[in-house]
C-alpha cells in the first residue's frame, strides 16, 4: 500500500487530461477527414518524431508523463530521442540505428503477442455486438 | 425479342422464374426478413475453414436447393450465370465447379443478380435453350477482408457505410411457364458522378439508379405508378432518399412505391448497420426469399427491380479514382 | 430542387444529405477511454519507477503490458468493441499500434504462416514504422547538421 500512497494524484490527473486531448484531436481526424486509421497513426507518429526532434514534445512528457509517452506521438517522439541520442555517442551511423534501437521493444514485443494470438485464436465477425 | 426505346429489351415470349432459394448468415437471420429465406446459417464459417470456402459452399448449397425446389433435373438446365464480389469471382466458380452445368462466371458487383437475370432470360427468349440458372452471393467477413480492414482492428464505420449481406440467392428460369414473367430489360450504363468515398456507396451509385430508372420509363412509357413495388438492390438509407429527390426533379414521384432491398434486409436501429445492406446477396436474397414470395401470394403483382453496383476494387480507390456506378433493371410481371 | 447536372454539385448535395458522425459523443468517448489508457500507463510507469528502474526501462515495460493487454484483447475478439465504442481513444494510444500488427495477422492465417501471417502482418500498421523510422533518421541527421553549437534546434 506503500505504492499507492506514493501516487501523485495531480499527476495522474494531467495524464489523463492530457492523454485524453490528444485522443480527441484524433477522433476529430476521423470524423472530419476521413481519413484511414493507418494514416492517423502515420500523421501522429510523424508528428511526434518532428515535435521531439525540435525538443518540445519533452516538455508535455514532463507535464503529463504517460498521457504524453503512451499515444502513438509519444512512439514517435521516441524514435527521435533514440536517433538524437545515438547521434550524440556515435555520430553519422546513429542516426540509422537510433530510431529503430528505441522502438525495438514495442515492435518485438508486438510480433511476440502475435504469435499468441494467430496461435489460439480465430477472427470473428462480432463486430456487430455493441 | 425487340429493343424498345433506347435501352430496354422487350420480351415477347416472357421466360417465367420458376423457383428460387436464398441462404443467408447470422445477422440476416436477426433481420425483419428472416422468415422468408430458406435457410439461416448459425455462423459465418458453416463449418468450413476460411470464409472464402464458407462463401463457396453458401452458393454451392444455395443452387442447389433451387434445382431441388424447382424439380427440373440438373442436367436439364442449359446454363448458369453467376458471380460474387471476390477476385476473379471465385466464390461462384469454386462453389460451383461440381455442377456440371455449363458456366457464365459474371461480374456486376451488386448488380450481379439482376444481370444474370437479363442474360438468362435473353438467352432462352432466343432459343438457346430451356432452362437457365442465376446465382449470386456475398459474405461479410471475405468482403472486409478484401475490401476494407482486417475484422478485429478497432475502427469505427462511418453513418454513410453499408453492411454487406452474407448469403447468397439463386433462381432457375424457364423458357415458358405460368410466371411471374421477366417482361423488360433495362441494361444500365456506367454512370460516374465523381463520388470517391467508398464508406458512402450509396451516393456513388444512386445516379445510375436513376439514369436506368429514367431510361425504362422513357423508353416503356410507362409511370412509376404502374409497378406495385420498385425496388433498388443496395443503395441504403442515404442513396435511397438521394434516388427519391433526384427523381422528383425529373419529374417522377416514386415515393409511395419505392424501397431499397438494403433497408428491407437489416433492422437499422437494433442491427447497427448504419445505411443499411449490400452486396451481390443484398438484392439477391432478398429478391429469392422475399419478393419472389410476394409475387407468388400475388400481394405484388408488377414490381421492377433494379440491382445496383458499385465499380469498384480497393486498388482503385487507394489510388484516388472515383467510384464509377451501375445499375440493371428488370420488369417482372405476373 | 434544382436538377443536378455537374460533378460539383452532386459532390456538394450528397455531403448534405449523408448523415454526419456524432462528433460529439466520439469526442468524449475517445477523451475518457484514451485518457484511461494512458491512466493505466502511468500507474505501470510509477510502479517502475518505484521499484527503482529508470525512466527508459520504465516506458519501454509500460509500452510492452499496454501491447500485450491489446493484443490478448484483440485475440478474444474484443478490442473491435472497444474501437467501435472509443474510435480515436483506442486508436491513438500504443494499443492502437498493437492492434493493427494483431488483426491482419489474425485475418490472413488462412494463407498461411509465411505469406499470410507473416507478409500480411505489417499492412495497417508497416506505414506507421516507415514514416516514423524515416523521420527519425532525418530528425537524428538535421542533429548531427546543427548540434556543432551543440544545442536542439530549440
Amino acid at each position: 500500500m506503500e505504492f499507492f500512497n506514493s501516487i501523485d494524484w495531480m499527476q495522474m490527473l494531467r495524464c489523463f487530461i492530457v492523454g485524453g486531448l490528444i485522443c480527441i484531436i484524433g477522433q476529430i481526424l476521423i470524423d472530419k477527414t476521413k481519413l484511414t486509421p493507418a494514416r492517423i497513426l502515420v500523421i501522429f507518429v510523424t508528428t511526434g518524431a518532428i515535435l521531439g526532434g525540435l525538443g518540445l514534445y519533452q516538455y508535455l512528457v514532463d507535464f503529463a508523463g504517460c498521457g504524453a509517452t503512451v499515444p502513438l506521438t509519444g512512439f514517435g517522439n521516441a524514435l527521435a530521442k533514440g536517433a538524437i541520442d545515438e547521434v550524440a555517442k556515435s555520430g553519422f551511423v546513429g542516426a540509422f540505428i537510433g530510431g529503430t534501437k528505441a522502438a525495438a521493444g514495442g515492435i518485438a514485443a508486438a510480433v511476440f503477442f502475435r504469435i499468441y494470438c494467430i496461435s489460439y485464436c480465430k477472427a470473428k465477425n462480432e463486430k456487430a455486438i455493441i | 425479342m425487340q429493343k424498345i426505346g433506347k435501352q430496354t429489351i422487350k420480351l415477347d415470349t416472357p421466360p417465367t422464374i420458376l423457383q428460387t432459394a436464398s441462404i443467408v448468415g447470422p445477422k440476416e437471420a436477426d433481420g425483419p426478413l428472416a422468415s422468408y429465406f430458406d435457410q439461416c446459417l448459425e455462423d459465418e464459417f458453416w463449418g468450413e475453414k476460411t470464409w472464402e470456402k464458407a462463401e463457396s459452399k453458401i452458393i454451392k448449397e444455395t443452387v442447389a436447393m433451387a434445382i431441388a425446389k424447382s424439380g427440373i433435373p440438373s442436367e436439364k438446365i442449359d446454363f448458369c450465370f453467376a458471380g460474387d464480389l471476390l477476385n476473379q469471382c471465385i466464390s461462384s466458380s469454386f462453389g460451383l465447379r461440381e455442377l456440371n452445368i455449363p458456366f457464365f462466371g459474371i461480374f456486376g458487383a451488386c448488380s450481379t443478380f439482376v444481370e444474370a437475370l437479363c442474360m438468362a432470360s435473353v438467352f432462352l427468349e432466343g432459343g438457346a435453350g430451356s432452362y437457365a440458372l442465376c446465382a449470386a452471393s456475398s459474405h461479410f467477413c471475405s468482403a472486409e477482408k478484401q475490401f476494407r480492414f482486417p475484422l478485429e482492428l478497432g475502427n469505427q464505420r462511418p453513418p454513410s457505410s453499408q453492411w454487406t449481406v452474407t448469403g447468397s440467392g439463386a433462381a432457375i428460369v424457364a423458357k415458358s411457364g405460368m410466371g411471374p414473367y421477366i417482361t423488360h430489360i433495362t441494361p444500365g450504363k456506367i454512370v460516374d458522378m465523381g463520388i470517391k468515398d467508398a464508406n458512402n456507396m450509396g451516393a456513388a451509385m444512386a445516379p445510375a439508379a436513376l439514369d436506368t430508372l429514367i431510361t425504362h420509363f422513357k423508353d416503356t412509357g410507362r409511370a412509376p405508378s404502374y409497378y406495385d413495388a420498385i425496388l433498388t438492390g443496395d443503395l441504403g438509407y442515404v442513396g435511397k432518399e438521394i434516388l427519391i429527390e433526384m427523381a422528383e426533379t425529373k419529374g417522377y414521384n416514386i415515393r409511395s412505391n419505392y424501397n431499397d432491398c438494403g433497408v428491407l434486409i437489416f433492422d437499422k436501429e437494433k442491427q447497427d448497420t448504419h445505411s443499411g445492406g449490400s452486396g451481390c446477396a443484398c438484392c439477391g436474397t432478398v429478391f429469392s426469399g422475399y419478393l419472389f414470395k410476394m409475387l407468388q401470394q400475388k400481394k405484388y403483382k408488377k414490381i421492377l427491380l433494379m440491382a445496383t453496383g458499385a465499380l469498384t476494387n480497393s486498388t482503385t480507390s487507394q489510388q484516388g479514382e472515383s467510384i464509377p456506378g451501375i445499375a440493371h433493371a428488370v420488369a417482372i410481371e405476373l | 430542387m434544382k436538377p443536378i447536372e455537374t460533378k460539383k454539385d452532386y459532390q456538394a448535395y450528397v455531403d448534405q444529405k449523408s448523415p454526419n458522425s456524432p462528433i460529439i459523443k466520439n469526442c468524449f468517448n475517445a477523451f475518457w477511454v484514451g485518457g484511461l489508457i494512458c491512466s493505466i500507463g502511468q500507474i505501470i510507469f510509477n510502479y517502475c519507477k518505484y521499484r527503482g528502474m529508470d525512466v527508459q526501462m520504465s516506458n519501454t515495460i509500460v509500452s510492452i503490458i499496454l501491447i500485450g493487454l491489446s493484443a490478448f484483447l484483440t485475440g478474444l475478439n474484443l478490442f473491435n468493441r472497444i474501437g467501435k465504442f472509443a474510435g480515436a481513444g483506442s486508436l491513438v494510444p500504443i494499443t492502437g499500434f498493437a492492434n493493427s500488427i494483431v488483426s491482419p495477422a489474425m485475418e490472413y492465417k488462412s494463407e498461411g504462416y509465411v505469406m499470410g501471417v507473416g507478409g500480411k502482418m505489417f499492412t495497417v500498421a508497416g506505414p506507421v514504422l516507415v514514416f516514423g523510422i524515416s523521420a527519425s533518421i532525418v530528425v537524428g541527421i538535421l542533429y548531427l547538421i546543427f548540434n556543432t553549437q551543440s544545442i536542439t534546434l530549440v
